[in-house]
């Protein structure tokens, strides 16, 4: 809460974890700009997801929203407030009721907004009119997992602050229910350091049948697959890695790194999937067939 | 100069050393900061190289940068920050030994090296410092430990570096400072920031203990 809140005695909208679930994290457009710091970007794992919660109730793009993790979560609004639920399709309910997914919906005071486990994919967006106004780290809500940055995730009882809704949302004509991915298929550019795979590591990449590994984490999409066998021993100096980069540690197994992914690494990277098609890693679970294709520029 | 392209938006640049690439790192900032380099998103030094991200044009920068000429470094040039540390760490016997000197000696060896933060990594506002002579180099641990106190001085290889939080780690920890590594709301809140020189000074009484708040950056040596 504001501290121009707390001056005045009267309470701000905050909405209150009853049942947190999994993994839910405050995240927003991510903390760019610190990497030589040490700090990874962080962010939505499945951006389009959340800026569209977010333009579903009337917020900038950059406005925080709650992401969660396979089991969703219930939330109490302590104030009448407009919320929106995106991402991995789920049930919705208010105070019980059925409420529609990917729609704004409008919350009274006192009610609770129930996000029920993902029906498809991994992780669902909920935005508030206003956005989650915890403090921000370095010009970014987003809670960094990997480095403890930003808010921590949501524990039963919490209480998160709400910003000032701007006005009424724009219209929204279609919004994009995503099926679970049958199969998830991740382009990728070679390089920079696929001379240090044997010569037809990139085919067998291309070739090999690999699934997403339930190590999978807002660090990395893990993998289970036949390894990629090194041309070159020894180690790699550490050096700055990029949201998307595969890189391959000495098991042989690709690693995606996602938004929380260190910002230097020391094993070699063979290739880098390209941004915009990250958003379908964040949504794959575990068990689901990965190909990768590699692509030229 | 050999320049790699990372994905779409980002280049790989290989100076040819560990020198190069700090120089280079300062002239990509000072670049950024007249605004002779179009709009990046991060720049991030490592060990022998400089990763550029977040470029509209990669293309266009790699031709350019081949005609680059980058000054090196000059000692002196950048900020300087001293650390007071107590060496009172666990490994100190241990590193005085492989040293083959008495570990009241120590102290007098670390402070008497110039070191300068290459990068940042592992955690905000770990500083890899280099600078340490061929023969102080150790090895890793075998084993890590589980939990490094924060403040914690450390060498490993050609590198020292101070934890700013506590964290698993396997480095050889020969003392510990109550400086402020790692403050997000100060500028920079890396105490330890990419280009900035280090002089570890040996501290009397014990480490002072700070509340999270903001310390004087490099007191006396600005």
């Amino acid at each position: 809460m504001s501290a121009a809140r707390a001056s005045t005695g009267v309470p701000g909208p905050v909405v209150r974890a009853e049942r947190p679930g999994a993994l839910t994290t405050v995240q927003d457009l991510g903390r760019t700009g610190h990497a030589h710091l040490g700090v990874p970007r962080s962010g939505a794992l499945d951006l389009p997801a959340h800026r569209l919660a977010n333009r579903l109730v009337g917020n900038a793009p950059e406005a925080a929203t709650l992401e969660t993790t396979v089991s969703g979560a219930a939330l109490r609004v302590r104030t009448p407030v407009t919320a929106a639920v995106t991402g991995a399709p789920c049930a919705v309910t208010v105070d019980g009721r059925p409420a529609p997914w990917g729609a704004p919906v409008r919350l009274p005071a006192g009610a609770v907004l129930d996000v029920g486990p993902a029906a498809g994919g991994l992780r669902s967006y909920i935005a508030f009119a206003g956005g989650i106004a915890a403090e921000p780290v370095l010009g970014s809500r987003s809670a960094d997992l990997l480095s403890g940055l930003g808010p921590p995730p949501l524990a039963a009882g919490d209480e998160l602050p709400l910003g000032t809704p701007h006005g009424p949302p724009a219209p929204v004509d279609a919004v994009p229910c995503p099926g679970p991915p049958a199969e998830l298929v991740l382009p990728v550019l070679p390089g920079p350091r696929h001379d240090w795979f044997a010569p037809d590591a990139l085919r067998s990449l291309a070739c090999a049948r690999y699934a997403v590994s339930p190590a999978s984490n807002r660090i990395g999409l893990r993998t289970d697959g036949p390894p990629l066998r090194r041309s070159r021993a020894g180690e790699l100096p550490s050096e700055g890695m990029v949201l998307g980069a595969v890189q391959v540690p000495p098991d042989g197994r690709p690693v995606v790194f996602l938004a929380d992914h260190p910002v230097t690494g020391g094993y070699p990277v063979i290739g880098v999937v390209p941004e915009d098609r990250l958003w379908a890693a964040a949504q794959a679970p575990p068990g689901t067939p990965l190909r990768f294709v590699p692509v030229s520029r | 100069m050999r320049v790699l392209r990372v994905g779409r938006h980002a280049l790989l640049v290989e100076p040819g050393g560990p020198e190069a690439a700090s120089a280079l790192h300062a002239e990509l900032v000072r670049r950024r900061e007249t605004g002779e380099l179009p709009p990046v998103r991060e720049i991030v030094p490592a060990a022998h190289t400089v990763l550029i991200d977040g470029l509209d044009d990669p293309r266009a920068l790699a031709a350019e940068l081949a005609g680059w000429e980058v000054p090196p470094q000059s000692a002196g040039a950048g900020r300087t920050v001293r650390v007071p540390v107590r060496y009172d760490g666990p490994d100190l016997a241990e590193v005085a030994e492989r040293w083959g000197v008495r570990p009241e000696e120590v102290p007098e060896i670390v402070g008497g090296v110039r070191f300068r933060v290459a990068f940042c990594g592992f955690a905000p506002g770990f500083g890899y410092l280099t600078g340490l002579p061929e023969r102080y180099r150790l090895p890793r641990r075998p084993t890590p430990r589980t939990s490094v106190p924060a403040g914690s001085l450390a060498l490993a290889g050609e590198y020292a570096g101070v934890y700013p939080r506590s964290s698993p780690g396997g480095w050889q920890l020969i003392g510990s400072t109550g400086e402020v590594l790692w403050d997000p709301a100060r500028e920079p809140a890396a105490l330890l920031a990419p280009g900035t020189e280090v002089r570890f000074v040996a501290a009397d009484g014990p480490a002072a203990v700070r509340d999270g708040a903001p310390a004087a950056v490099g007191d006396g040596l600005r």
